[in-house]
């Protein structure tokens, strides 16, 4: 049997760690397995490797300029984008199409799409992203308490969402 | 739907039936879909992940997909019963630990699942024992378009699928290929093979899908990239190289028979005999037991047992699943002690009289 790499006790667990492709063995005894598997938990999923990655890169100078960026329908700003590696809202694709290439360059290697596209063309998305602004306009509002603004901006949510609908769907 | 009836069964995925399943576990292959006229599930106000929720709850329903589904609502579930679904393969941690209204259709037969508010909108998985890449897209793209009949998803005709992270966007898919390489790990030749996936851009991660930390030999290859290359074309490399890794697990499992047959025999041995007379014993230790015990089932050298058995308890002696079968929650320690028990109990069933 193995010894521990950590306290040369007979080791009872035989963990893989594969790291930028390289694997290692680790062999651990009862105890120290329990610290090992008590450690932080690792990273959870593509997005937030991707987001570590994002947040490590930035300089304070592209940092500040990138406060600036801000999406017009979800209000997210680019600074944000790069510390959570989330966007805000699809519309974030255009709001921030310059700064947005190089990186979809870099995980991709290409920007444009080749594969399945939806049979029904979202013809009416300008007005889908439309949607999205009002919606936080109507939460500013009766956060506000401005439920006159409130009613007069879920109007036009309604109206709206009719036109997407009725040009949307055939049925 | 009723999680404990659950308990007791296991998914389709897992009878390992499916092509080459003495060394691929499953075929998955996930889609990334968001509504285009509501902000990100991260960006979306309560109201707004109760809009998105209902909605797509309602298209869920009415999904002419020859199977039927059941919905979850995974925000009112208690932490066991989410650590349940994610042991399951049903949803992902990051569903479970999210925050919100959000939900799960799943279908009967657990292959088909549909996450609403995970990172996006929607996240539709398929999931198939063994190899079996082809029926997974088949089944997946068929309610992609059922869904997509019925709302409008985000896409534009530079970017396609348009998602919360761009790691995702273009095609949204996530092609994955689950293996048990227990071979080329014992021999370290697994390096290799890290290696070279890493060259060609996939990746290689452990049992659940995240982390680095691989347990029980278990490993999950998938592709990154999602833009500019075709759902077809993402496949098909997986196609390619995945065989490659099955005839090499396959040819250093054959020379370790040859070489040293009793020293193989010896160790798988060893591994039933712990695991059929623990009296406590660790999920990690577990794991890496029914590894060799899977292993030695398929070189022939036990013949008293069956795969889906030995991949039934991989799933079962999960933390979640220990406490659901027993009814009640136990701590770590207790946990070891209800493994080592029901391991007993089903490696054990029928030689009673043996000693
Ligand atoms: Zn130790
Ligand atoms: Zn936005």
């Amino acid at each position: 049997m193995k010894k521990c790499s950590r306290c040369s006790k007979p080791s009872t667990l035989h963990i893989t760690e594969i790291q930028e492709g390289v694997a290692q063995e680790l062999h651990l005894c009862e105890s120290c397995a329990k610290q090992y598997l008590a450690a932080p938990e690792p990273m959870t999923s593509e997005s937030d490797e991707f987001a570590e990655k994002l947040s490590e890169s930035v300089s304070e100078e592209e940092s500040e300029s990138y406060g600036q960026l801000v999406c017009p329908n979800c209000g997210i700003t680019f600074k944000e984008f790069r510390s959570q590696g989330r966007l805000g809202c699809p519309h974030d694709y255009n709001a921030f199409a310059k700064e947005l290439t190089p990186l979809l360059e870099n995980i991709h290697g290409e920007t444009q799409h080749v594969g399945k596209c939806p049979k029904r063309a979202p013809e009416a998305s300008q007005k889908q992203y439309e949607l999205i602004k009002l919606r936080g306009r109507l939460r500013a509002a009766i956060d506000e308490e401005d439920y006159e603004m409130a009613a007069r901006i879920r109007d036009e949510i309604n109206e709206l969402e009719d036109e997407v609908h009725s040009s949307g769907d055939d049925d | 739907m009723d999680l404990d009836s659950l308990t007791t069964t296991s998914g389709e995925w897992l009878r390992g039936n499916g092509p080459e399943s003495d060394i691929v576990i499953s075929s998955r292959i996930r889609l990334a879909r968001n509504l285009a006229q509501f902000p990100f599930p991260n960006r979306a106000d309560d109201a707004a992940r109760t809009e998105i929720e209902s909605l797509l709850k309602d298209q869920l329903f009415d999904l002419a997909v020859g199977t039927r589904l059941s919905y979850v609502d995974v925000r009112t579930l208690n932490d066991l019963d989410r650590q349940f679904l994610v042991e399951r393969q049903l949803i992902s941690r990051e569903h479970a630990e999210s925050h919100g209204s959000r939900g799960v259709g799943i279908s009967s037969e657990e292959n088909l699942s549909l996450m609403i508010n995970e990172e996006d909108h929607l996240r539709i998985q398929v999931l198939h024992s063994g190899f079996a890449l082809d029926d997974c897209w088949k089944q997946i793209d068929q309610v992609d378009d059922a869904i997509e009949e019925r709302v409008t998803y985000a896409f534009n005709d530079e970017l396609g699928y348009l998602t919360a992270c761009p790691t995702n966007v273009g095609t949204g898919i996530r092609v994955s290929v689950m293996l048990h390489l227990p071979a080329l790990v014992l021999t370290k030749e697994i390096q290799k093979v890290f290696q070279a996936l890493h060259k060609i851009s996939l990746a290689v991660r452990g049992l659940y899908g995240e982390g680095s930390q691989a347990m029980g030999d278990f490993y999950q290859i998938s592709n990154q990239v999602t833009l500019g290359k075709s759902e077809s074309q993402i496949i098909a490399e997986l196609k390619d190289v995945v065989p490659n890794i099955i005839n090499y697990e396959r040819r250093v499992r054959d020379a370790l028979i040859q070489e040293n047959r009793q020293g193989l025999h010896d160790q798988v041995s060893r591994a039933y005999g712990i695991l059929k007379n623990a009296q406590t014993i660790t999920s990690e230790e577990t794991m890496h037991l029914l590894s060799s015990l899977r292993m030695g089932i398929n070189l022939g050298l036990i013949d008293d047992l069956e795969i889906p058995t030995v991949n039934e308890l991989f799933i079962h002696t999960q933390p979640a699943h220990l406490q659901k079968i027993r009814q009640e929650s136990l701590e770590s320690s207790e946990r070891n002690i209800a493994r080592a028990g029901y391991l007993r109990l089903r490696l054990t069933d029928d030689d009673d009289d043996r000693e």
